[in-house]
């Protein structure tokens, strides 16, 4: 019994048949329970006002958007290593979900900074980096839907994840060298003195277990599909073989 | 390798377009932007640095879809693939043709569109060493670009989204650069980290690329 048994497509329908709707389930109960927690049970800040609670969506979208990434980074590598196809796919399966996490990431940030900043926009060190990355995934789903050989698709976009991730590493210090921007600091570390005070911190750690769930649900609904356009290309093929 | 160097920039300068190219749209972009900012002196200095380095870089991307594209349509990639010399050198090779009929006629007319833009005089000594340094890695970054695309009828679109996010710290220490020289400011950060994209970027990507190309062929 290992891990790579799930690499085998019926055994990976199989599992993910039957875990899909727990997961799901947990992620729209953390969700819910999060949000409404967050949005309505939490005081306003003294300074931001009711603009505080956007925090519920942007923070954990931004980090998923990033731990998207290292997800199909590491099934890139899984696939041009051990050439397991459901890897592949679920990397490819993941993509849009990550590039939607990063324009939710945007755009709540855009939502809180025009009454904060006083901007919709600024070219922020981390904001900058956000729009990289999402450039990132634009590129790299444009690359699967260019090539037309699945295999040759899997192969060429993980040697672009690859590439891509150490090229998204440093664009991410590049841009730190005009100024330390608008965007405040890290409040949420482990290691730190002071960070976000507890009202916000539990029912975002419920929200952020929410995206969790709800991002894992999305790819296995996804990879799923995937397996299945696969099997359905392969039926059409043989019946003209045939 | 070097028949092979020798052929290439004698393709791209005979062939007609890549080389030109390249460089009127250098030229395009350093007449074109004092007309639409202004005249004005002043803004022409802030930005002279950002709009050199932009120029150069959307140059460089203009040739880079030929850069395997035509040996690609012709067979000769196949044969350079079956050649007895690593595939790895031969897009080092090609990425050297590409960077000696772009990027360096870029740096060498640099300085004279620095004028049409106002440059502060200690600007151009560091235009043209940031500009040596820093092309080689678009040269280098933009043939992986094109090994991913080349198999692909319509690659050029791709090959621009593909390339341009990739380009994003090349272009931010380039420009920097230029800016702190301009200001009279040590530019040595800037220049180091450069170099170390180009050198990191000339002694990896050839191996990203070569995998990439032999795929394509596969």
């Amino acid at each position: 019994m290992s891990l790579w048994e799930y690499a085998n497509p019926q055994k990976f329908m199989h599992l993910s048949r039957r875990v899909l709707p727990f997961v799901a389930g947990a992620a729209a109960l953390c969700l819910i329970v999060g949000l409404v927690w967050g949005f309505f049970a939490t005081p306003n800040d003294y300074k931001q006002g009711p603009t505080v609670k956007i925090i519920y969506l942007h923070v954990p979208a931004a980090m998923m958007a990033i731990n998207a990434w290292v997800m199909m980074l590491v099934a890139s590598l899984i696939w041009l290593i051990r050439r397991h196809h459901v890897s592949a796919l679920t990397a490819k399966a993941a993509a849009p979900v990550g590039l939607v996490f990063t324009l939710i990431a945007l755009a709540t940030g855009a939502l809180w900074g025009q009454p904060m900043w006083g901007t919709w926009w600024a070219w922020d060190p981390r904001l900058t980096s956000f729009l990289i990355l999402a450039l990132f995934y634009l590129g790299y789903i444009a690359l699967w839907a260019a090539v037309d050989d699945p295999d040759t698709a899997a192969d060429l976009t993980g040697i672009l994840c690859i590439v891509g991730s150490v090229f998204a590493l440093l664009s991410r210090y590049a841009v730190n060298f005009w100024n330390q921007g608008l965007h405040q600091g890290a409040s949420l570390s482990l290691d730190k003195e002071e960070n976000v005070s507890d009202v916000f911190w539990f029912p975002l750690l419920v929200c952020i277990a929410g995206f969790v769930l709800m991002f894992v649900a999305l790819v296995l609904l996804r990879t799923r599909t995937e397996i299945r356009a696969r099997r359905l290309a392969a039926l059409i093929a043989r019946e003209r073989m045939g | 390798m070097i028949a092979l160097l020798i052929r290439d920039v004698r393709l791209a300068v005979r062939a007609g377009g890549g080389f030109g190219l390249g460089l009127a749209f250098f030229l395009l972009v350093a007449v074109l932007v004092p007309l639409g900012v202004g005249p004005d002196g002043g803004t022409l200095a802030r930005i002279a640095p950002g709009i050199l380095w932009v120029g150069a870089l959307l140059a460089c991307l203009l040739s880079l879809d030929r850069l395997f594209a035509l040996d690609y349509e012709d067979g000769s990639l196949d044969l350079l693939v079956t050649a007895p010399i690593p595939l790895e050198g031969v897009v080092a090779v090609k990425a050297l043709a590409h960077w000696m009929v772009t990027g360096l006629p870029l740096t060498l007319v640099a300085p004279v569109l620095g004028v049409l833009l106002n440059l502060p005089a200690p600007g151009y000594f560091w235009l043209v060493v940031s500009l040596a340094l820093g092309t080689p890695a678009l040269s280098v970054i933009g043939a992986f670009g094109a090994a991913l695309t080349v198999g692909l009828k319509r690659g050029g679109l791709l090959l621009s989204l593909l390339v341009l996010p990739l380009y994003v710290p090349t272009l931010i220490f380039g420009a920097e650069a230029v800016k702190r020289g301009a200001e009279g400011m040590a530019t040595g950060t800037p220049l180091a980290l450069l170099a170390a994209i180009t050198a990191g970027a000339a002694a990896l990507l050839p191996f990203a690329a070569a995998a990439a190309i032999r795929i394509n062929l596969r």
